[in-house]
This record gives C-alpha cells, sequence and structure tokens, in this order.
C-alpha cells in the first residue's frame, strides 16, 4: 500500500511545475514513438509543448486560436493511427471545444490525449475568464472518457508515460504553477485507476485530487499533531473511471468525508465521491472547492487562501466538519 | 499501425457511361427514400442533393477495397454533412459494407445505421459525424497524418452549404491551406437550402468559390448532378492539389431532393419522411422512365 514517503518535507516541500514536466515527458516519449504528435493552439510556449515543438517540428501543429479546429484534427490524426496529444488551457479544451470533444473524439472513441494545463484557480492573474473550474465536470460525464488529475510533476510523468500506452480519449487536467512534490521519484509506483492512499488514519477521509492533495496531506498532518484527529488521505487523481472500492472502504473505516478541489464543489471530485457514496456506502460528505462562484484574479496562493483550499483552510474546516 | 496492408493493391473501377450512372444512382435514390420510409425519419432532400457526388466518389474514384476495410492506404472519406446519412448509406450498401438486409434498420434500436453516420457501426466511417462544422478539421487530421506516413491515401470531405455558417469550418479552411495539403479535396454541397430555408435568407453564405479562394484553397465549380463534370473535377482537384500543395474545395450546385418532384427545391424536404401517399408518388418519379425522362427535361 501507498503511502506519504518519508523523504517529502510537507512543511518545505520541493516545488515542480507540471506542464514543464509534461513538456519534458512529451518529448522525451517523441523520440521513443514516431506515431506520437502534438496540437496546440497558440500556447506553446505556456503549455511547454515547445519542447516536442523544437525536437520533432514535423510532428508538431500550432493550429493557432482555433481550439474546435484543434480537437477534430486530432481525432483525424488518431483516426489514421497517430497518437496525438492536445493541448491548450483547460478552460478552453473543455468548454470552447466541448461539441467537438464529446463527438468527433469520444463518439468515435478515438486515441487522442487532450492535455491541457492551466487549469483551476491557481491558473492566477488571468482572473475568472481563464479559470477552469467546470472541467472535471464537463469532461466525466462524456462516455469512453477517462479524466487524470495528477497531484504533481512525478505522477505527471507517469500518468503522461501511461496515457501515450493506452488506447482511448483521455482528459489529462495539469495546472501553471510550480507545486509541491509529494511523490518519491525514486520510489514511486503508479497505479493506473487506482486511488492511492497516502497517508492512513481512522477519523475522517481527505479527497484530494491534484494540487489539493499536498494541502490535504498538510492539513491532515496538522489535525493529526494539533488535535489528535487522524485522516486517510486519498490521491484521487482518476476521477473516471473511479476507485469504488478503495473510496467505500476508507469511508467504512472513517464515517466521515472531506473533498477538496480546485473546481466548482458540483460534479467534479465531490460530485464523483457523493455519486459513489450514496450508491455504496451512504456517508456524511463536506464538499470544498468553489463554492458556485466564479474565481478572480490574484496569485496562486492568495487565491488558495480565499476559496479555502489551503492547507489551513482545510484545516479548519474539517475540524469545523468533525464536530 | 494496426492495418493490416492487402497483397493487391485495388485500383479504382473502370467508369460506366453516363446513363448507366444515372440508372445506379436511381436505384440508390430508391434505396434511400425506402429507408426513409420505413424509418418515417430522415433527411430526403439532403441525401438527394449529394447522392451523386457520392456514388462517383466511393464507386469510381476513391481507392479502397471492401474486403479489407482497415487497409493503411486506403483513400479517406467524411461525411461533414452527417444527416445525408441514408445517402451514404445507400452508397456503402451498394459497396457491400454494410449488408443488404439493414435496408430496413435506419434509425431503429440495435441499428448499425444511425441518425448520423457512426464510426462504432460502420465499417467506411472512420470519425463519426452529425454535429456540423466538425468533419472538414477531421479530414484535414487525417490528410496530415496520412502526409505523416507517406501515404498514397487521399482525403475527401463533404461539407453542406448551411454547415458552412459553423465558424469552424472557416477555421478549418485556413488551417487546410496553412498546412500546404497536397492530399485533401472537400466538396461543399450547394443546394442553397437549410432546414428553415434558403441560405440566402437566413445567414447568406453568397459565394462560397470566392471565400474559399480567399482562404487560399484551389477552388473548382460544378454544376452537382452532371456525372461527366463530377469525374472531371475530382480528377483535376487531386491531380492539382498533389502538383501545388494546396486543398481543393468543389463547390458543386446541387439540387436539393434531386428527383423526385415535389421535394426538389423545397426546404421542407431538408429531414422529413414521406407519408404512403407522397411515397408513391416519390417512386412514380423514381420509376425509370419517369425518371430519364425528368433527367432529359432538367438538361
Amino acid at each position: 500500500m501507498a503511502t506519504l514517503s518519508p523523504a517529502i518535507n510537507l512543511e518545505k516541500p520541493e516545488k515542480e511545475a507540471l506542464r514543464v514536466q509534461f513538456g519534458k515527458t512529451l518529448a522525451e516519449l517523441g523520440a521513443q514513438n514516431p506515431d506520437i504528435v502534438v496540437l496546440d493552439a497558440d500556447l506553446a510556449c505556456s503549455t511547454m509543448t515547445k519542447y516536442f515543438a523544437d525536437a520533432f517540428p514535423d510532428r508538431f501543429f500550432n493550429q493557432g486560436i482555433s481550439e474546435a479546429d484543434m480537437m477534430c484534427t486530432a481525432a483525424g490524426l488518431a483516426s489514421v493511427g497517430k497518437i496525438p496529444f492536445v493541448s491548450t488551457f483547460a478552460l478552453f479544451a473543455s468548454g470552447r471545444a466541448w461539441d467537438q470533444v464529446r463527438n468527433t473524439i469520444c463518439y468515435s472513441n478515438l486515441n487522442v490525449k487532450i492535455c491541457p494545463t492551466h487549469s483551476g484557480i491557481s491558473l492566477g492573474e488571468d482572473g475568472a475568464s481563464h479559470q477552469s473550474i467546470e472541467d472535471i465536470a464537463l469532461m466525466r460525464v462524456i462516455p469512453n472518457m477517462t479524466v487524470v488529475v495528477p497531484s504533481d510533476a512525478v505522477e505527471t510523468d507517469h500518468v503522461i508515460r501511461w496515457a501515450a500506452a493506452h488506447d482511448g480519449p483521455m482528459y489529462v487536467r495539469l495546472v501553471r504553477p510550480n507545486h509541491a512534490v509529494i511523490h518519491d521519484k525514486a520510489t514511486y509506483q503508479f497505479e493506473p485507476f487506482k486511488i492511492e492512499l497516502m497517508r492512513e488514519g481512522k477519523d475522517v477521509t481527505l479527497c484530494g485530487t491534484g494540487e489539493t492533495v499536498y494541502h490535504a496531506l498538510l492539513a491532515a498532518k496538522w489535525l493529526s499533531e494539533r488535535d489528535g484527529i487522524e485522516a486517510d488521505v486519498l490521491n484521487c487523481a482518476f476521477i473516471k473511471p473511479f476507485d469504488v472500492d478503495t473510496l467505500v472502504q476508507s469511508a467504512r473505516k472513517t464515517g466521515k468525508v472531506v473533498t477538496v478541489e480546485s473546481h466548482q464543489f458540483i460534479a467534479g471530485l465531490g460530485g464523483a465521491v457523493c455519486e459513489v457514496l450514496s450508491e455504496h456506502h451512504p456517508t456524511p460528505v463536506k464538499r470544498i472547492g468553489t463554492m458556485d462562484q466564479f474565481g478572480q484574479s490574484g496569485k496562486p496562493d492568495d487565491l488558495f487562501r480565499e476559496y479555502g483550499l489551503d492547507a489551513q483552510s482545510i484545516y479548519e474546516s474539517v475540524k469545523a466538519f468533525m464536530r | 499501425m494496426p492495418n493490416p496492408t492487402p497483397q493487391i493493391e485495388r485500383a479504382s473501377r473502370p467508369r460506366p457511361t453516363v446513363e448507366e450512372l444515372q440508372e445506379i444512382t436511381r436505384k440508390l435514390r430508391v434505396d434511400t427514400l425506402n429507408m426513409i420510409f420505413e424509418a418515417q425519419s430522415g433527411h430526403p432532400g439532403s441525401s438527394f442533393s449529394c447522392i451523386d457526388i457520392l456514388t462517383c466518389l466511393w464507386s469510381y474514384v476513391m481507392k479502397h477495397d471492401v474486403n479489407h476495410p482497415d487497409w493503411a492506404d486506403r483513400d479517406r472519406f467524411v461525411m461533414s454533412k452527417g444527416h445525408g446519412a441514408p445517402a451514404l448509406y445507400a452508397v456503402l450498401m451498394h459497396e457491400g459494407y454494410i449488408p443488404r438486409e439493414e435496408i430496413h434498420t435506419l434509425r431503429q434500436v440495435h441499428s448499425n445505421l444511425q441518425g448520423h453516420p457512426a464510426s462504432k457501426y460502420v465499417k467506411g466511417v472512420d470519425v463519426s459525424t452529425g454535429s456540423l462544422g466538425q468533419g472538414l478539421s477531421a479530414a484535414i487530421g487525417m490528410a496530415l497524418g496520412l502526409r505523416l506516413n507517406n501515404s498514397p491515401a487521399h482525403v475527401y470531405c463533404l461539407i453542406g452549404d448551411g454547415e458552412a455558417q459553423e465558424g469552424q469550418i472557416w477555421e478549418a479552411a485556413l488551417s487546410g491551406a496553412g498546412h500546404k495539403l497536397h492530399n485533401l479535396t472537400a466538396i461543399c454541397d450547394r443546394n442553397t437550402l437549410q432546414i428553415d430555408g434558403c441560405t440566402e435568407n437566413i445567414k447568406p453564405l453568397g459565394d462560397i468559390g470566392r471565400k474559399f479562394d480567399a482562404f487560399n484553397w484551389h477552388v473548382i465549380e460544378i454544376p452537382g448532378h452532371d456525372f461527366n463534370k463530377i469525374f472531371e473535377a475530382l480528377d483535376y482537384a487531386k491531380q492539382y492539389s498533389n502538383q501545388n500543395h494546396v486543398p481543393t474545395m468543389i463547390v458543386a450546385h446541387t439540387t436539393k431532393g434531386k428527383g423526385v418532384s415535389f421535394m426538389e427545391n423545397q426546404a421542407g424536404w431538408h429531414g422529413k419522411a414521406p407519408n404512403a401517399e407522397q411515397m408513391e408518388l416519390a417512386l412514380k418519379d423514381l420509376a425509370p422512365e419517369t425518371y430519364f425522362k425528368r433527367l432529359q427535361e432538367a438538361q
């Protein structure tokens, strides 16, 4: 059973950008597999597909600011045997091009890897117009789609390698900032479709996805040290398909579940957890996310505090929920 | 690559006379209408405007092999105007991709003949379509991928004229020329009608050919029910695009509902099934004598 490596210092973590790792891994995969192609919509320097573009210009297609066109072009490439990785900002990949993702990619069950960056509110200063807080919901309702939200750069590396080798449409949600590394590169073992139990407790279950796994881990540490509350911390990287067994096992043990996501508290991780539990093991759930409101401009850390997603806010919310 | 390459490359068939083609497409029109009548649902007007082009493409222009439907170097076709599905199904039935007995299953539960073409159910459909404006981009993706594979395959894509009101068509128009594609021929079924009426009264499309020309495509305009012109345009398009690395748009001026007198040029028949009485009248129009007489008169 995976747990947090003692090598990880949660109070002073190493930080790495998931999107940089994505770009580097993609370029490495490009050297190994000539069928991998990459498409971007004029954001290659932000999504970091530029690493691939520089190394393999013939297999990189900058589609310009045309996300709808880009998604369907990727579908066409996949239909003739290519393995397209598509990137842009998450809002445009999931919202702007939703119909294209649904009808041309997923309905045809084509092997397109949609790997947008700048998801959630940590996109920061550009503000609500660019912050995708609905993308997990939009993507997970589409049949045939797999949705993965890596928690750090180490997991990103493994997810991207797995995605390249695993057939079918996929949405891999990445973020902009440098973010805490919570996996030990040397020992980490990626298990697709599984919730990763990162800390074991008995009193409450904390579910995170993406960036919020780190904040949940730090909150759990403080809950233990300061209040004697022991939390299971689950890294729910696979939003779809969801690992029902591991969640139910934890909920059965703790009887209380808190979900935290940089996304609407509706229909994302919290929604998925409530769906699973209400059907398999009804359990009180506290959902933390953007509470049916848009984001705003600000520095990522400030926004995480503002929307209650940082470790201190989670710590306080869990204590209130436990009372 | 998942697709095995057949031992024998299948060349396109020798082309029949115009009279023979008229008889083939007359029968395919009957098949199409039978499907729609039995389903009591579907798009007769939109099928009849493009069925002559589809027949030329699938039966005499495209290189494909029904015995090797996954042949990597087969020519590709994207039915971007997916609502013309009954016409495509009739042609794919004629070509052996769809068993004849499925003619009775259009739009029924558990049928392979979905309301709009779905790759999951029909060989010969590589990308599902139906939501308008998306197929041309997919065709461009295919052309890019085949070019990377050094494949001799050519990609064909049929769009509707009303479909060109979708913004994505013009995103794709920019892309196709920008990528300097040598292996893509698009055809626009310019029948001037859409569900609610005349395209020019709803969102005027004007001169579609000139617009694609301004987007740096090679453009050919043809009367869309003239078999000689269709072949000539398809042949020249491929040759020109191959040599000049620019995709071609063939604007085919067609008649909505072509072949059934009361359906012709009527927006109301875009997507409506005939009742029993109308079916009887339609089949009279599609009986050989009347059909050929009307074709002669139209010339």
